[in-house]
This record gives C-alpha cells, structure tokens and sequence, in this order.
C-alpha cells in the first residue's frame, strides 16, 4: 500500500500549524521593510536645539562666513583657546581654531572639543568656507571671467540605457536594478533552499533519537518515508513563498496607490487612482520603467523551477546526511562540504554580476549543484531559454538521482545506531543489496 | 498449525553473524517466548520476520505461505526501545499510526478512543507526548501496537520500564490477547514472565538456536532428578535436598519410601526454571 500522500500529509500540516510559521511569514515583509526604514528615519530626526560653537579667528577673516546653521550656533570669541581648556566652560561644544590665511595655509584650521567632533560639524565648516576659498583662489590668479570659464566646461553626461524590446519598442532600462533584482532572488533561493533543507534533516534525525522510526519502518517503506519528508516540508516552503509573493504584490500595489505611480497592477484594476498626495521622484519613475521592463512571469517561474530542483538535490543529501549520525550535533562534520558547496555557489553568484554572460556565470548557471543560485543572477538579464531549458534538465535529473541514492542510504542509517559511520561505511551502504 | 515459520534463516552483516540458519515455529494462538542473550540476534529476526529488514537466505512463512509485503499490516509491533514524535499531539499521532497500519481515519478514531478510555488516558488526547509521564507514553504506544486488531502481535522486552503494577496489567493484557486467538511472540530476559505465560520458546544463542520447544517438554528435559522435602525433626523444620536412586521410580513410590522414613510435611521436585535452564544452555 502506499502511504505517501499520508506522511506528506502530516509533514505539511504539523509544520504549517506551528505558531512560528505563521507569525514569520505573516510578519517577515514587515519586517524586512522595517530594517531599511526605521535606521533612515532614525538617522534623520535632528536635535532640535542648535549647539553653540566658539569659533576663534586669528586672521579675522574668516569670521563673519560662519552663519548659523539649524544645527550649529556660531559665536565668535576673543579669549585664548587654553582659556577656554582649563575653565571648561560647558556652553560650547567645539572650538573652531583659525590660525592663518587657509589659501597657503590649509592645515591653519583646526576644531577642538572634549568629545568626539561629529563629522557633521567638520563637513558644515567645510561647506561654509569652501566657496569664498576657491573664489578667492581664483581671483588671485587674476584672470577675468574665470568663474564663469570654469562653470561652463563641467559636463554632466546624462546616459540613458535603453533596451531593444522582442517586439521592436524600446524601453527604459537600469542594469542596476537588474542585478539587484538578481542578488534579491539569488538570496531567497540560498536562503530557502538552506533552511528547508535543513529542516528536512533535522526530521530525519529526530525520527532517529525519539526511535519512533522503528514502528514507522514496519509499517512503510524507508524511501517513502524520506521521499514524504522531502515533498513535505517542500510544500511548507512553497507555501510560504506563495504568501510572501501575495503579500509584497498587494504591498507594492498599495505603495504604488499611496505614491500615485502607475505600477501596471493599479491600471488593471483601478483607472482612476492616478494621482497620490506625494510626487514621483526622477528615479523612481526610471525604477518603475525599469521593473516594468523585466519579464516577471517568466522569472518568477523560473524561480520556481529552480528552487523546487535545488532543494529537491539539496535535501535529499540533508536527509542523507540525517540518517547516518546519532544526533544534531554529530550532523556538522557532514554538513561542512554541503554548506560550502551552497557558499560557494553564492560567492559564484555574486561576482556574476558584473558579468552576467560570462563563462564563470554561464558554468555555474549549468552545473547542478550551482545552478539554482547562479540562473538567478542572470535571469533579468535575459538568459537566452536554451540555456535554461538544459539547466532545469541537468537540475531535475541530478536531483533525482540524488534522491535515489540518498534513499539507499537513509534506509541503512536509519536503524543504525552506537558506532560513528565514516564516509567510506556509508558508501558502502548504497551498494548493500535486499532490505 | 504455524503462524509463523522460519527455514534456515541467514543473515551476515558487515563485522558479524547475526543469524545462523535459524528455524523456528510459532504455532498459532499461542505465546511464543523468544530468549537469549543480548546480542544473539533476537532483534534481527524480530525485524526480519516484520520485513523491516530481508534475510539473506531462507525463507519467512507467513500462515503458511511465503512472507509478503501486505503481511505487515497484519503484524502489530513493539520495539524495545520505544518512542513517539515527541511534539505531535498524542492522539493525533495515534490515528496517524493506525492509517500507516491501514486503517481508516474513522476507524483509527473510533478504536482509540476506546482504547484510551480502556486504559484510562483519555484526558491525555490532545496533548504532546512530550507532557505525560514514561509510563502514560507506554501505555499510548502499547496501544498504538494493537489498534488495527492484527492476528500476530511482536513484543521486544515489552515488561522493561513498567513497574510491578504495570508490570502485573500488562501481562494480563497479554493473557486476554491470546485468550481473544491473537498469536504472540515476545522477546525477554525476564524469566519470571516467560515461566508464567509462554507456551513455546525458542533460546537463540550466538546466531543460532540452541533449543526450541514447549516449555513444559523442556522442563521436563531438564528434570535432575532433585527433590526437595522438609520434615519434622522434633520441635523444627529441616529441608533436605534428595535424589532417587532408580531414577525410574515414580515419584509416589518415592514418597511412600521417604514417608516411611521421615515424618513429611512437605514433598515437591525441584523442577529447574526457566532461568537455570537459560543459565545452563548458555554458558
């Protein structure tokens, strides 16, 4: 009888239950906007009362060029600078020292606190003299019309990337964005495919240690038991990837509503929200075009593949992996050469940025044990589907090969236990006919 | 007839002889006691008879036909070292062990529940396993082994970690068992139970059987002619150990010997137990 769809069951459901992951996929978009914008808020909100600095000018030059800041109280004193040292006196925060002519002196300023200077200070004084330096520079060099010359011959080049449409219309395109796109999925799927591989044997072993796998394999097959696992907790991670996707589209839709961009998603399905209270920036308009541009369905799906094929090969040797040690702990000896492998194939994935057609990229992105995190880089940077297509193949049929070995050796490990299995006994096992 | 037999089982691991040509009988509807020493290899023909594993050679008969792979869901199995998810929920987990036996879910639950209600456990339905005590694990585990109601029943040291009390249940558990027709096999070191409920055993030693039978008929082999009487000498009681001299004389004609010289209060052959007679096939 097969029991298949039983123990999938009951891998799903057991995990999909659990509090946890209810919570950390319902809150996880949250969160992760909440690290990018909390810091940036935080770091914006300025004191509100201006600090008082002295400032102290030999040259009686520089004086009147220090205008109050919203931050910064410029006051300038006669006293001497060791006067000020010994009296501590706590109503200025710094002392700005001016000793003389900066032009040809440039080292001639100096700013003295009993704490740390915040760079803003230094920056502020920087802005606040800079001008009348170089004006006055130029000026010496008497030459007329001098400022204007030099106005003049800055160039901004304004490069526009456009990108050639299948259907002969181009588009705005940031290769930017592109490869951000890239790392961002590159990560989910390492991320994804580490903790539901992990997950998978941790299961195994903990079937192993409770020792309730000894009335479980006199009722099933072991290799449905670890095939069940496998799709199982696969499942869960599908799921939570399906949630996450609905929740960050029903986000962006609302951010796009609030924004009052037109993100494609809202004209569909609400011509008239247009306009929003706040105003598009330039770039947030090139952004759009550029996500626009990408096509989604098929990097999406893509996405999928790749990461039910990677975790199929990966878990598979995590449930391998399980089965031949006693507990959590033993699992880090056997687990050092698969998360190098997965490290590996990140580091590959990143330096492919730069060169997302190289042969570094193009390699990895073929060779199984990589493909699933490289393909991921270059696939806003249209992968021609050859390439994919032989991927996915190479991909599936590693895994499932993977698979069939892992089983033979999750069907002797699993009832072994009392002597530490070396790398050599359990290829052995593989080999050992009949159970 | 047999429930289960075994011709000249092997089976090799990679250091070691498990099983040396093994055969034995369970007859059906009786209690089967399977004993020897640790490590002689009771657990592997336990597994091989439960197709947890495969022999190496021989053959496994299954109600007189070969073994085959549905012939487990007729198998209720208990290991020695037992254990369930410790996080799943205890009745839940329960129904889920029926299904893997193939019973239906409505079946699974409607069993359980009297059976937990049986061992009074019920209140423990929904929570983890993790929460009740070992001996409330036991008990849910013993039942999870009789739920699909399977004719061959498998105890591996089923009375280790019971005390006396659960100890005394579970035995009487097994006595309605067989008195219901099941057909049980248990593996022991505990040789007060073995005397007290099996009919048969099989002592495996060192990968092979050293002796098979009805316990009865191999008390009987073990006869040593040694007897034991307490008489009255005087005011106090005296034991004495004795042997006959013709071996053949019946034990009544003996006693009618011994009364003539002794005032008797007490007769009776030392017949070896199961444990002197384990300690002396073995060693």
């Amino acid at each position: 009888m097969n029991h298949l769809g039983l123990i999938i069951k009951r891998e799903y459901v057991t995990r999909i239950r659990k509090k946890s992951f209810i919570l950390l996929t319902l809150l996880m978009p949250f969160l992760m906007a909440a690290l990018i914008f909390v810091p940036l808020w935080l770091s914006s909100i300025k004191d509100n009362k201006a600090k008082q600095v002295a400032v102290i000018d030999q040259t009686a030059e520089y004086a009147p060029l220090f205008k109050d800041t919203p931050a910064y109280h410029f006051v300038q004193v006669n006293q001497d600078l060791e006067t000020y040292r010994t009296q501590k006196d706590k109503s200025f925060i710094a002392f700005i020292d001016i000793a003389d002519d900066l032009l040809t002196h440039p080292e001639a300023i100096t700013i003295y606190s009993d704490k740390q200077v915040p760079k803003d200070l230094s920056d502020q004084v920087t802005q606040l003299l800079n001008t009348y330096l170089k004006d006055k520079k130029m000026a010496s060099y008497k030459i007329p019309g001098l400022k204007k010359i030099i106005k003049d011959s800055n160039i901004h080049l304004n490069i526009r990337t456009i990108k050639w449409e299948q259907d002969g219309t181009e588009s705005e395109s940031s290769s930017k964005i592109a490869a951000l796109i890239g790392v961002i999925f590159t990560m989910l799927v390492y991320m994804f495919i580490l903790i539901y591989g992990a997950m998978v044997m941790q299961a195994v072993t903990e079937e192993k240690t409770s020792r309730i796998i000894e009335i479980l394999v006199s009722s099933v097959k072991p290799f449905q038991l670890m095939l069940g696992k496998i799709i199982g907790i696969g499942f869960v991670g599908l799921t939570q990837l399906f949630l996450w996707g609905i929740m960050i589209f029903a986000l962006m839709g609302g951010i796009g509503l609030f924004f009052g961009i037109d993100t494609g998603l809202m004209t569909a399905s609400n011509p008239m929200a247009i306009t929003g209270p706040m105003t598009i920036q330039p770039e947030a308009s090139q952004i759009l075009s550029t996500l626009s541009t990408i096509n989604w369905s098929s990097i999406l799906s893509c996405f999928v593949l790749f990461f039910i094929g990677g975790y199929l090969l990966y878990s598979s040797f995590f449930a391998a992996v399980g089965s031949a040690v006693e507990s959590q702990e033993d699992t880090g000896q056997f687990m050092m050469p698969v998360t190098l492998l997965l490290v590996f194939a990140l580091y590959a994935g990143i330096y492919s940025i730069e060169n997302p057609d190289g042969p570094l990229a193009f390699w990895c992105s073929l060779i199984p044990l990589t493909s699933p995190i490289v393909m991921m880089i270059r696939l806003p940077f249209d992968v021609p589907t050859w390439q994919i297509v032989l991927s996915l193949v190479i991909l599936f049929g590693t895994a499932l090969g993977n698979i069939w070995i892992s089983g033979r050796i999750y069907r002797i490990g699993i009832l072994m236990y009392g002597k530490k299995s070396s790398i050599k006994e359990i290829l052995k096992w593989i080999r050992y006919k009949g159970d | 007839m047999n429930f289960i037999e075994t011709h000249d089982v092997v089976k090799q691991f990679a250091s070691h002889l498990a099983l040396d040509r093994v055969n034995i009988e369970v007859p059906e509807g009786k209690i089967f006691g399977l004993l020897g020493p640790n490590g002689a290899g009771k657990t592997t023909l336990i597994r091989i008879i439960n197709r947890i594993t495969g022999p190496d050679s021989g053959s496994v008969l299954f109600k007189g036909k070969p073994s085959q792979p549905k012939d487990i869901y007729q198998i209720g199995y208990l290991p020695e070292e037992r254990g369930l998810y410790r996080k799943m929920k205890v009745g839940e987990q329960a129904i889920y062990l029926a299904q893997l036996k193939g019973l239906s879910y409505r079946d699974a639950h409607t069993r359980l529940k009297t059976w937990f209600e049986k061992f009074d456990i019920m209140p423990w339905w929904n929570k983890k396993l993790e929460e009740l005590s070992k001996g409330m694990q036991q008990k849910v585990q013993f039942i999870c082994t009789l739920v699909h109601e399977p004719p061959l029943l498998i105890f591996d040291e089923p009375f280790s970690g019971f005390d006396p009390v659960n100890a005394e249940l579970l035995k009487n558990e097994i006595l309605e068992l067989k008195a219901k027709g099941h057909t049980i096999i248990f593996s022991t070191h505990n040789m007060a139970s073995v005397e007290e409920i099996c009919d048969h055993i099989a002592l495996i030693d060192h990968s092979k059987v050293v002796l098979a039978g009805e316990i009865q008929v191999i008390k009987d082999r073990f006869r040593s002619n040694d007897y034991e009487l307490t008489i009255q000498d005087g005011l106090t009681l005296r034991k004495l150990r004795l042997s006959k001299d013709d071996p053949a004389q019946s034990n009544s004609a003996f006693v009618t010997q011994l009364a003539q010289q002794y005032e008797i209060v007490s007769f009776a052959e030392r017949i070896p137990s199961m444990n002197e007679i384990f300690i002396q096939t073995v060693s």
